[in-house]
């Protein structure tokens, strides 16, 4: 089947922006009845090849041919048009709108000149019932959570996509199960001879339902090839241009637990959205965080970090209660937390990176000492050469980095202010391979540094390979602790499947 | 849903309150001549505020609708006494010239990424000139054709009028209605006002949408200038100063949120009708300065300002307590 002719293809694309080639006579092509993954590191030039594919960018240099005709893709809606449905990397809906409205806006049915809203209501709940979802579709899409709002984001993009449909990192926020949901789907889409181009940073997803993958590098093209003949070590350095270093191994963990915890928490709960816990956290000690989506891991770092205010329980430092009740009260304590969703909790865009890392230090500091110039230009060095920060100029604005960056941009803002507690909720979600090794080394060095962790994260793997314990929650409860060598991916994955309702996932 | 529709409820609430008391103080406020005044008096606010309306929920402003009202009023009046054209012909060409200006502010918006606030603060001004350009005289307008649209009406029972203007008024809005929830324009509006980049990803036409907003925006101020002309038989370049700002008032009173993507026209016409009920207030009473509605109206939008940060607030709480990991 992959011998189809091609249905879309880019050839010797070429893009830049101010100083920076983000993508250099790259071409690629998705052919009828296909799955093709699109590979590589963050900043490698996925999303933009996206762009200029769907008419949001103008290439510099290069064709973009439909059916073998060379087409000028205008804007989105022509694309739309084209029969080209995409889903853009991270979330990018109508939070205001109803559900329908979402799935259906520019396309709405008419009936007399005026949307007819009861069948689009109607066909709104038929689309939704393939993916396992039963929502009130016109209720405002805000009210349900990212991975609902991500799944009716590639509803939307499946419905509407004639010929080929474009998935940016589609299953970063879904759970394995609607993961399964969204992958039959692409299989029934698959046989009806729809080009399908699947961007994601799971290499076993690409394994499962990919038929070629190209890999993208610095904005090149790094190679290209059918999955059944590439091996995944292959596909991982083709990725990385180097080959892997070997799995750091997890040495701490035979180290003696530290004689004094000094960060303890009793019986902290809120109502409605965590159960009370216990919680004690000493220095160089890394406690991660396992459970499903929706299993209370953010709640409780907003609990932990004076988010929101805890209705029950009691926090002490080194033996002294503490009352947190804002943040700045929790950053005062020499608390900092990188939270899970960048975009809209942690990174201001429009400021530089010498501006985004040196606001923490700055707020605690209080604005009557301000940080001068100098010093933030010496701090923001600091940290873009020790995190590796991969930017052409600190006084770039951050939203024009890659997410990995991004990350790292945030985590030096708070490693500036030296926290001694530190939260990290989701540290590599939508990543890639390269920045995640860099990312679990960094927080291996901050626990021999001695500072105190706590990293949520959906990756067990990851889990296991930094933990000096990990904490397992199910369904808004903290369910155990695991220590030791019992530290497996095994005993967490039990844990967490530990009902029935939890197995399955 | 609920929340959302809250701000919308509660002004019709306080209206309902606010007519209730009036009543119950002076109980003639209770009658169809008081209703039919109410609509032809303020018909010209409530038009321009349907345009506001959709300017505000793509989050944007328009700060020029009071100048505009103006312009129209002078260009009626010299058109129609100084050199003798037809009323319908003076109003053609009124409506172009301000939908052409609307549409040209709202090119200059999106395509130099000028803030709204700054594009249409030029507009206000350059209408209000134009206005002195022709001329600075008081025009008086007579012109049978005038005598016999101010002589339209229907008459209610109890001695009523539901006048031309009135029912024109009426008309506007629901257009507007229909418009904004039952027409891919509407829906357009709504998403820019949520949020410009998904809607752009999205497929929706930004740029026309931008450019249409602000054209209807001139479009209905030139119609309310219209109304105006009809209403005081006469244009003045003075006429109709911080006209903008009582539109602006009434939106936000009827629950649009000034931030864009969440309101209804509907409640806009009951901001105007609120801002028109303490004005009859204050007529019956007789002995109150008429400043007393730019207090109330001040102390209103405040406390509606308060109310939506607060469910704004509370609900983004429930929103974080149901999703996330």
């Amino acid at each position: 089947m992959t011998d189809n002719p091609s249905l879309l293809a880019a050839e010797h694309i070429g893009k830049s922006f101010i100083g920076m080639k983000a993508l250099d006579d790259v071409s690629f092509d998705v052919r009828a009845g296909e799955i093709h993954a699109l590979l590589g590191e963050n900043g490698a030039g996925k999303s933009t090849l996206i762009k200029v594919l769907t008419g949001v960018y103008r290439p510099d240099a290069g064709v973009i041919k439909l059916d073998g005709q060379a087409v000028n893709v205008r804007d989105t809606q022509h694309a739309q048009k084209l029969g080209i449905g995409t889903v853009y990397q991270e979330v990018n809906l109508l939070p205001n709108m109803s559900v329908a409205d979402n799935l259906f806006i520019g396309r709405q049915p008419m009936r007399f000149g005026f949307t007819d809203r009861r069948l689009m209501e109607k066909r709104s709940r038929e689309i939704l019932a393939q993916y396992d979802l039963d929502l009130d579709v016109t209720s405002d899409l805000s009210r349900y959570s990212v991975a609902v709002q991500q799944l009716v984001a590639i509803a939307r993009a499946v419905d509407m996509s004639g010929r080929i449909l474009i998935l940016d990192e589609p299953t970063a926020s879904l759970d394995s199960h609607e993961t399964e949901i969204l992958f039959a789907i692409l299989r029934q889409l698959k046989a009806r001879g729809l080009g399908i181009v699947f961007i994601t940073h799971f290499l076993d997803q690409v394994y499962e339902i990919c038929d070629r993958v190209t890999v993208l590098r610095n904005g090149k093209l790094a190679g290209s090839a059918t999955t059944e003949v590439l091996p995944k070590i292959e596909l991982v350095s083709l990725m990385l241009g180097r080959t892997l270093a070997v799995a750091t191994h997890n040495v701490r963990r035979a180290r003696p637990a530290p004689k004094v915890r000094q960060f303890s928490f009793k019986g902290l709960g809120r109502s409605r959205s965590i159960a009370p816990f216990d919680l004690d956290i000493g220095q160089g000690e890394v406690i991660g965080m396992a459970g499903l989506l929706g299993s209370g891991r953010t709640e409780t770092a907003r609990l932990l970090f004076g988010i929101d205010a805890a209705d029950k329980g009691q926090a002490s430092i080194e033996g002294k209660p503490v009352h947190i009740r804002t943040p700045r009260e929790a950053v005062a304590l020499g608390f900092g937390l990188c939270p899970e969703d960048r975009k809209s909790d942690g990174i201001i865009g429009d400021l530089s990176v010498r501006e985004n890392i040196s606001l923490a230090l700055q707020a605690q500091r209080g604005w009557f000492n301000r940080l001068s110039r100098r010093e933030q230009i010496a701090l923001a060095d600091k940290f873009v050469r020790a995190l590796d920060i991969r930017t052409t100029d600190i006084e770039k604005p951050v939203k024009l980095l890659s997410g990995g960056n991004q990350q790292k941009v945030i985590l030096a803002r708070w490693l500036a202010t030296s926290p001694r507690f530190l939260i990290l909720d989701e540290p590599t979600r939508g990543i890639d391979v390269g920045a995640h090794a860099e990312i679990i080394a960094l927080i291996n060095q901050l626990c021999d540094d001695g500072m105190a962790l706590l990293v949520i994260s959906s990756e067990i793997d990851e889990i296991v390979a930094y933990s000096t314990r990990v904490v397992v929650l199910r369904d808004r409860v903290h369910r155990g602790e695991l220590s030791g060598d019992d530290i497996t991916t095994s005993n967490i994955m039990q844990m967490i499947a530990a009902d029935p309702e939890g197995a399955t996932a | 849903m609920s929340t959302r529709l809250l701000p919308f409820y509660a002004t019709l609430l306080i209206c309902a309150l606010a007519y209730a008391a009036c009543v119950f103080q002076f109980p003639a406020m209770l009658s169809f001549r008081v209703a039919g005044n109410l609509l032809t008096d303020n018909a010209f606010l409530g038009i321009a505020a349907v345009g506001m309306t959709f300017v505000i929920l793509s989050g944007g402003i328009d700060l020029s609708v009071g100048s505009v009202i103006a312009f129209t009023g002078v260009l009626l009046a010299v058109l129609i006494t100084h050199y003798g054209v037809h009323p319908l012909i003076a109003f053609a060409i009124a409506l172009s010239i301000t939908t052409v200006f609307g549409a040209s502010m709202g090119a200059i918006i999106h395509y130099l990424e000028v803030p709204a606030f700054i594009v249409t603060l030029a507009g206000m001004f350059l209408a209000r000139g134009m206005c002195f350009v022709m001329t600075t005289d008081s025009i008086p307008i007579d012109h049978q054709f005038y005598t016999a649209l101010q002589g339209l009406f229907y008459r209610l029972p109890g001695g009523g009028r539901l006048t031309f203007i009135g029912c024109l008024m009426i008309i506007v809005f629901v257009a507007g209605i229909l418009m904004a929830h039952f027409s891919k324009f509407g829906s357009y509006i709504y998403a820019v006002g949520g949020n410009r980049t998904s809607a752009e990803l999205m497929g929706v036409p930004v740029a026309r949408t931008t450019i249409g907003i602000y054209a209807m925006s001139g479009f209905l101020s030139g119609l309310a200038g219209i109304v105006f002309s009809l209403y005081t038989s006469a244009g003045y370049s003075l006429a109709a100063v911080g006209v903008e700002l009582d539109t602006i008032a009434a939106v936000v009173i009827g629950g649009t949120l000034l931030t864009g993507g969440v309101g209804y026209v509907a409640g806009t016409f009951i901001g105007v009708i609120i801002q028109g009920i303490i004005q009859t207030y204050i007529v019956f009473d007789g002995t109150l300065s008429s400043w007393w509605t730019k207090i109330v109206v001040g102390v209103l939008l405040f406390s509606f300002i308060a109310m939506q940060r607060i469910l704004v607030f509370l609900s983004s709480k429930r929103t974080t307590a149901i999703g996330g990991g």
